[in-house]
């Protein structure tokens, strides 16, 4: 058990994914990824063996931000953009809870986009779900800070001025410590992102890549049609040679001349430089390089799984640490002497 | 010399009784003594008893005049004598130096007797450059002291503020009591065996001229000695140089014949009921009354804030007493301070936020969702002048109807406001009884004068101190029909309508909440009309019913037919100003508010019972406003929004018109 997890108390019985289902009725439109995903993460939770009662989720607003009412944990469904810093509040006041944060690309990287970069960069104990739908569902269809520059929408009838941001890259950017992508289909991948990011000490993000089946759909078609995704999906795995497409033919290579990532055709020739992934390498350099892999417009050569995944020092750790430092160097406050000071004089009746 | 003695106005600020009387009417000394200077050098300067004195030290702000004004108050309140201070300063850390936009003061108002206010008047001031006799001269009454620093009366620092000529000379000072002191001078020739550069020597001067200043009107002075060597630990050599030019100070008062006398004030012994004291700042007070809110809750303090004026010295005062279990957090922005505060209280600590007018503006959210979810949270604003930035060092009273009001949708939120400096410790357990009991967020509203003004502060015993421990929810609270025992969240205690506080971690009790509106009892999603109506009213009717003590009425006569209502911190100058029309034979009733929502409850029945009610307050009549609609009473409005507090004068005569009208 990591130290991520090591103050949660865990569950005296065994847990089943019916455990973590709510007694409400999930309102998702039908045929919505979110359903993919909730079951992934109920499907998950047992494996984690804690206690439920010190699991928090915690969100903002939008559809993905009904997530917590459909868990049978503690939750909050808080207000646009806030979850990270309510999260914070809560983790950081309750090292003893596993506290999840689930937001979209609008919550996350529109209106919340500065307490998302300052919780990644302190490093408070957080699991950020970000369901990146590239959409605004719940206010019915406008472009979201993830959609692809020119896109019509409700809001763009002759296209979207806007650039989009890569989460991911933004999350390296923001110093994260752990950064992954996954795919709402992908039950599998999902799950084992999840379970990597739930023993990281400190924030995880993990963007998820979700369909929204009635304001974009099949936006992410060609990383899931099986054929196309051959070409299109690199899996990235720990200490594996980053290789993809039919036969593994392909392969990420490290230009020479300009440092950057490229995509070639593997030969006997080339095959020994062909990168071997490394998570937990201490630069973001190689982690930001991948992220910058994908071709924004046809989404081929998209990275998936885990991008980085580094040791840094965790806030609420730091912060409880020093409260203990301050009652070993002064003592356990007293209040009478605090409140009497240095400077007193009596009144004699 | 009888500039130092009180105006019978100003002695009318005494809460004593008739039988007591005032020196004659200004023209004399008040109770010669025949007294020895404190030590030898000399030892027959005269020595004049004073009952009151109000000086204000004022300079650049790089001058160090706040720590001078702290110094000075320390030594004070260590005497015994009663106090009030006004620190004002400009929000520049350092304004381009001599100019008027730069000058930074405190006063000192001192007493042998109980006073309220600041004063309004200085008899002395300090003026250590012409920015600051420029600034601070037409609030001198003619025949006050006023002691100057000349060697920074040449050509260009008073040009810079337009002087065309040499004000200590050209006789447009001879009104006043002119000491000239070439303080920079003198504090070099002090420092001089130190080896330190012209320029670090000369940052001495203001405790040069504290030094001055504390043999003038006999003031103890081991506590600045000892601070100052405290303060400089790491630099003994400047904390050396320090002492000795306050010291050169003294002795500089006690042999050159310019200061030909020194006064005294006897302590205040029978303004203080007995205890033991300590001075102490409303902001300082506040932040005490957090922690011990915290302790006699028995729940962790969790402060989420972002740095803003006036509000600052909270976070910075509770972040250095991490061993009481406090934590704090300086979040990204104001919206992550109070959302960390908003987490914290879910997960069942006493959280606060801190802030000022332009902070609320953008809390507001969050606030909402803290009606909504209803948790206990301590929202401080420290007010300044506004709108926008408006003017962060200065005072106003100008964020009532957004505290009340400033949310979107039916969003009643508690409000409590402090009347004195000390009374911030109080107001501050208060508002944490009443988020803990209702489950509500409290708004504690201070403002800049009570945050940085300070008074003598009776140390209360830890037994005083109100029981805030609450209980959170074990186990289920309801039995569905089919008899399965099941949690609400929203089920409400029936006396206070407040809702269990189910802290996670808690087994069986896991549940959701959220900004959407809520089925009554069960706290699930609803859209339902009947039950958004009736939710609504149930979170008014919840803080419409907060216990808070009856407004206390102060008529001594029993015959005024006129009543004066403030809030906040107008409680000093409105006092003062009662005190000097009783004395002149006035009747006038007192009565100040501490609870803005809701209203004591027998508010109503004493609007009733006056001719005519009196509000005054720094902003354009918010209360009044809140009276007018809720009470449909024809209060009248007395306002000022200069950035500065009331003064005791200015107020009295107002109520006098009001009560002959």
């Amino acid at each position: 058990m990591t130290e991520a997890l090591k103050l949660v108390p865990k569950a005296e019985a065994q847990q089943s994914m019916k455990d973590f289902k709510s007694d409400q009725e999930v309102r998702w439109c039908p045929g919505c990824g979110d359903y993919a995903i909730l079951a992934a993460v109920q499907g998950f939770m047992p494996e984690l063996g804690l206690a439920k009662e010190n699991i928090v989720f915690v969100s903002g607003i939008g559809c993905s931000s009904r997530f917590p009412y459909y868990m049978n944990t503690y939750g909050m469904h808080s207000i646009h953009g806030r979850a990270p810093a309510i999260a914070t509040g809560l983790a950081t006041s309750r090292r003893d809870l596993s506290v999840w944060v689930v937001t979209g690309d609008g919550d996350a990287l529109s209106i919340g986009g500065n307490h998302l970069i300052h919780a990644l960069r302190r490093n408070v104990n957080l699991k950020i779900l970000l369901f990146n739908n590239r959409i605004y569902g719940l206010t019915k269809g406008q472009y979201s800070p993830t959609s692809e520059l020119g896109k019509i929408t409700k809001s763009t009838p002759m296209g979207s001025l806007d650039a989009p941001f890569n989460p991911v890259s933004l999350a390296l950017g923001a110093e994260a410590g752990f950064v992954a992508r996954t795919v709402d289909s992908d039950r599998k991948h999902l799950t084992e992102v999840l379970r990597q990011a739930a023993q990281h000490p400190g924030t995880a993000l993990v963007e998820i890549y979700q369909n929204c089946n009635i304001f974009n759909d099949g936006a992410f078609e060609v990383l899931k049609d099986k054929q196309q995704a051959e070409e299109a999906v690199i899996r990235l795995e720990h200490g594996q040679p980053i290789r993809f497409g039919v036969d593994r033919s392909k392969g990420v290579v490290r230009n020479q001349a300009t440092g950057d990532l490229e995509v070639v055709e593997v030969t006997p020739e080339n095959e020994a430089r062909v990168l071997v992934h490394d998570a937990h390498s201490a630069s973001p350099t190689t982690a930001f390089a991948l992220s910058r892999l994908a071709n924004p417009d046809t989404l081929h050569h998209t990275p998936i799984g885990v991008f980085r995944d580094v040791q840094r020092p965790v806030y609420d750790t730091l912060m409880a640490d020093q409260l203990e430092t301050a009652v070993e160097q002064q003592g356990k406050g007293d209040l009478a002497t605090l409140l009497a000071g240095n400077d007193t004089w009596t009144v004699v009746g | 010399m009888t500039s130092q003695v009180s105006s019978p106005a100003e002695q009318a600020d005494s809460a004593e009784q008739p039988g007591f009387s005032p020196p004659g009417a200004g023209e004399e000394p008040s109770r010669l003594t025949g007294q020895r200077g404190p030590t030898a050098n000399g030892g027959s300067k005269e020595v004049r008893r004073l009952d009151r004195v109000i000086i204000r030290f004022a300079g650049d702000s790089g001058d160090g005049m706040q720590l001078t004004g702290d110094r000075f108050t320390s030594e004070t309140a260590s005497f015994g004598n009663d106090l009030s201070t006004l620190p004002n300063f400009p929000a520049e850390i350092r304004a381009p130096a001599g100019t008027l936009p730069g000058v930074s003061s405190f006063q000192l108002h001192f007493a042998d007797h109980d006073i309220l206010t600041p004063g309004d008047a200085p008899n002395v001031l300090v003026a250590m450059n012409p920015a600051a006799l420029k600034a601070n001269l037409a609030d001198v009454p003619r025949g006050a002291e006023i002691i100057v620093n000349t060697d920074e009366f040449t050509k260009r620092p008073m040009a810079k503020v337009g002087y065309d000529t040499n004000p200590l000379e050209d006789g447009s000072l001879d009104a006043y009591n002119v000491h000239p002191v070439p303080l920079t001078t003198l504090t070099i020739e002090a420092l001089k065996e130190f080896g330190l550069s012209r320029k670090e020597a000369e940052r001495s001067k203001n405790m040069f001229a504290l030094g001055l200043l504390s043999w003038m009107y006999h003031r103890p002075t081991e506590s600045t000695e000892a601070f100052l060597r405290k303060k400089f630990a790491k630099k003994p050599q400047i904390a050396e140089a320090n002492v000795a030019a306050f010291r050169a100070g003294w002795n500089f008062g006690e042999t050159t014949e310019d200061f030909a006398v020194s006064y005294e004030v006897a302590p205040a012994t029978a303004a203080f009921p007995p205890g033991t004291y300590r001075n102490i700042s409303g902001n300082l007070a506040l932040s005490y009354g957090l922690i011990a809110a915290s302790r006699q809750a028995d729940l962790p303090l969790y402060l989420g804030s972002y740095p803003i004026t006036p509000a600052s010295d909270i976070l910075h005062e509770l972040s250095r007493h991490k061993n009481f279990g406090v934590r704090t957090f300086q979040a990204e922005d104001e919206i992550a301070g109070i959302g960390a505060a908003l987490g914290a209280a879910f997960g069942g600590a006493l959280a606060v936020t801190t802030t000022s007018g332009p902070g609320v503006a953008l809390k507001s959210e969050t606030i909402g969702l803290a009606v909504s979810l209803e948790l206990p949270l301590l929202v401080v604003d420290i007010q300044r002048g506004g709108p926008s930035t408006g003017l962060p060092t200065k005072t106003e009273q100008a964020d009532l109807l957004q505290a009340m009001y400033g949310r979107n949708g039916e969003a009643p939120v508690p409000i409590v406001a402090p009347k004195t400096p000390a009374d911030c410790f109080d107001a501050a357990l208060d508002a944490a009884r009443i988020a803990l009991t209702y489950r509500t967020p409290v708004f504690l509203l201070s403002d800049g004068y009570l945050a940085n003004g300070s008074e003598p502060w009776r140390i209360p015993e830890m037994d005083e101190l109100p029981d805030l421990r609450v209980q959170f929810a074990a186990g289920p609270n309801h039995t569905l029909a089919d008899g399965t025992e099941v949690f609400w969240p929203y089920k409400r205690d029936p006396e206070t309508l407040a809702r269990p506080w189910a802290v996670p971690g808690t087994p069986g009790l896991e549940h959701r909440i959220g900004g959407i509106e809520k089925q009554d009892g069960t706290g699930n999603i609803s859209y339902d009309p009947a039950n958004h109506d009736f939710m609504v009213r149930t979170r008014q009717a919840k803080v419409d019913g907060i216990t808070v003590p009856e407004l206390a009425v102060d008529d001594p006569g029993g015959q005024a037919r006129t009543l004066v209502l403030g809030w906040g911190s107008t409680y000093g100058p409105i006092t003062a100003a009662v005190r000097r029309v009783r004395r002149e034979g006035g009747h006038i009733a007192q009565a100040h508010l501490r609870h803005l929502n809701p209203f004591p409850a027998n508010l109503g029945q004493i609007l009733g019972n006056y001719r005519r009610v009196v509000v005054p307050e720094m902003n354009l009549g918010q209360l009044a406003t809140l009276l007018r609609a809720r009470y449909l009473t024809d209060v009248r409005s007395y306002t000022q929004v200069s950035g500065m507090p009331f003064k005791a004068e200015q107020l009295a005569t107002v109520l006098k018109e009001a009560i002959d009208d």
